[in-house]
């Protein structure tokens, strides 16, 4: 089981560390600064924080494996276009290791960008033959002024597979390591379009995608407008219906080693976005969507707004372990798979992201 | 000599102190200072150099008009101030 909790907020990072049974917080890391991704990288305990300056941009930092020492590194980096219009990085919006290769990483970034380092976040590589697809001109915000990417799947077995989520502009994968890309994601419905362009796939929002790491090619997302899985690696997806209290809203989680095991935190669809009927629900399905189990033990009784990102609900590798927070600041863990929920706080900032320390 | 100065809320980022330069232009006093620092450069400019959005500067008390350029002429006694703009919270 997991025993390091990372809390990114827009004050600060907050790590929880389980210790005599409980979970605590030491003193915050970067106060005053908001948060946007953290990373531990399993495979060297490298661990990386991403700063939205506001007014300062957007800043990288590393710290070795059980160090309290950051530095900060360079940022990924748009080339300079001499256009007054170039892009800019606007925020690193996912952060994974990159699979069996040493050093590798891979970022995802409003306003779109997929960059790849070899050499452990010191330098950053934008990868053109993302960036260069004729598609891009149809990649919109979703909630943001400029499209981002905000999940990236690198194969367990393969790292030379590699499927990102993008909103606004679907699902996309690459077999060789990112040198080309195709669109995946038929299937996938878009109810914000008009309806000859819904099952567009560029066109599609997924707010957030986790594939199983046990058994990969299996895939959730959280859309916009209704919660979908795929059997065959994102190329095929099928939605999930009739869910109550509701199909919409920004995480998900998936079993380690069950695929059919998923978590969503509903909410009222679209311009609402707070729990239904003020109540703050964790909507669990063991039999890959057929059925969902809302999961209440240990949360408030109504009315409770809280509304959580798409980042900050995670699920550590023993798939035991589960945390999520809200943009009002609450923090709650379950330690059964959702069973039964203590709240770690009720005082933070706004959490965007939280995610587990796994070995 | 023209003078550059940095906001004080720079300074749990980077180092930045004052720095006195011989710039005809805005950008070349930037440049002057980042050729010395130039990890402050990402926290003035973008990824295409442009002044950030809610990075301000002052010249001699006037606000740059020129946030992509950086064209605003100094003159040789100028005061250069960099500042954090209330637009950015």
């Amino acid at each position: 089981m997991a025993s390091t909790l990372r809390v990114g907020t827009r004050k600060g990072l907050f790590i929880f560390e389980k210790s005599g049974g409980q979970w605590q917080c030491g003193a915050p890391t970067f106060l005053g600064e908001p948060v946007s991704m953290v990373m531990t990288d399993p495979r060297n305990g490298d661990q990386y924080t991403a700063l939205n300056l506001g007014h300062f941009g957007v800043k990288l930092h590393r710290a070795d494996a059980g160090s309290a020492s950051w530095t900060e590194i360079t940022a990924p980096t748009f080339h300079k276009t001499g256009d007054e219009d170039g892009a800019s990085l606007d925020q690193i919006w996912e952060l994974v290791p990159g699979g069996d290769s040493a050093g590798t990483l891979w970022a995802g970034t409003i306003p779109g960008g997929l960059f790849k380092s070899t050499d452990r976040g010191e330098s950053w590589t934008l990868e053109e033959s993302l960036w260069s697809k004729p598609e891009r001109e149809k990649w919109f915000g979703g909630g943001y002024d400029k499209p981002g990417i905000h999940s990236i799947c690198v194969h367990p077995d393969n790292s030379q597979l590699v499927r990102l989520a993008i909103s606004c502009g679907g699902v996309w994968e690459s077999s060789d390591n990112g040198a080309s890309w195709q669109q995946t994601g038929q299937g996938l419905r878009a109810a914000f379009m008009p309806p000859e362009l819904a099952y567009d796939p560029v066109s599609q929002d997924p707010h957030r995608m986790v594939s199983c790491p046990a058994s990969p090619d299996h895939l959730w997302i959280q859309h916009h407008n209704g919660i979908f899985r795929s059997s065959d690696g994102g190329h095929q997806w099928s939605e999930i219906t009739d869910v109550q209290p509701s199909v919409f809203g920004f995480a998900v989680a998936v079993h380690p080693t069950e695929p059919d095991t998923a978590w969503f935190i509903p909410g009222i669809k679209d311009e609402y976005r707070v729990p239904v009927d003020g109540k703050l629900v964790v909507n669990r399905t063991r039999n890959g969507g057929k059925t969902f189990e809302p999961l209440t033990n240990g949360l408030p009784e109504s009315p409770a707004w809280d509304l959580v990102y798409r980042h900050a609900l995670d699920i550590d590798a023993s798939g035991d372990v589960l945390a999520f927070g809200s943009t009002t600041g609450n923090l709650w863990l379950s330690e059964d798979q959702g069973d039964h929920w203590q709240c770690l706080s009720n005082h933070l900032p706004p959490i965007n992201v939280v995610r587990f320390d796994n070995d | 000599m023209a003078t550059i100065s940095f906001t004080d809320n720079l300074k749990r980022h980077v180092d930045c102190p004052p720095k006195d330069v011989q710039a005809a232009t805005v950008r070349d006093a930037l440049r002057q200072v980042f050729a010395e620092n130039p990890r402050l450069g990402s926290y003035i400019l973008d990824d295409q150099d442009r002044l950030r959005r809610h990075v301000a500067i002052f010249v001699d008390g006037r606000l740059v008009r020129d946030r992509v350029g950086l064209s605003d002429s100094l003159q040789p006694e100028s005061r250069v101030d960099v500042m954090q703009a209330l637009s950015g919270g």
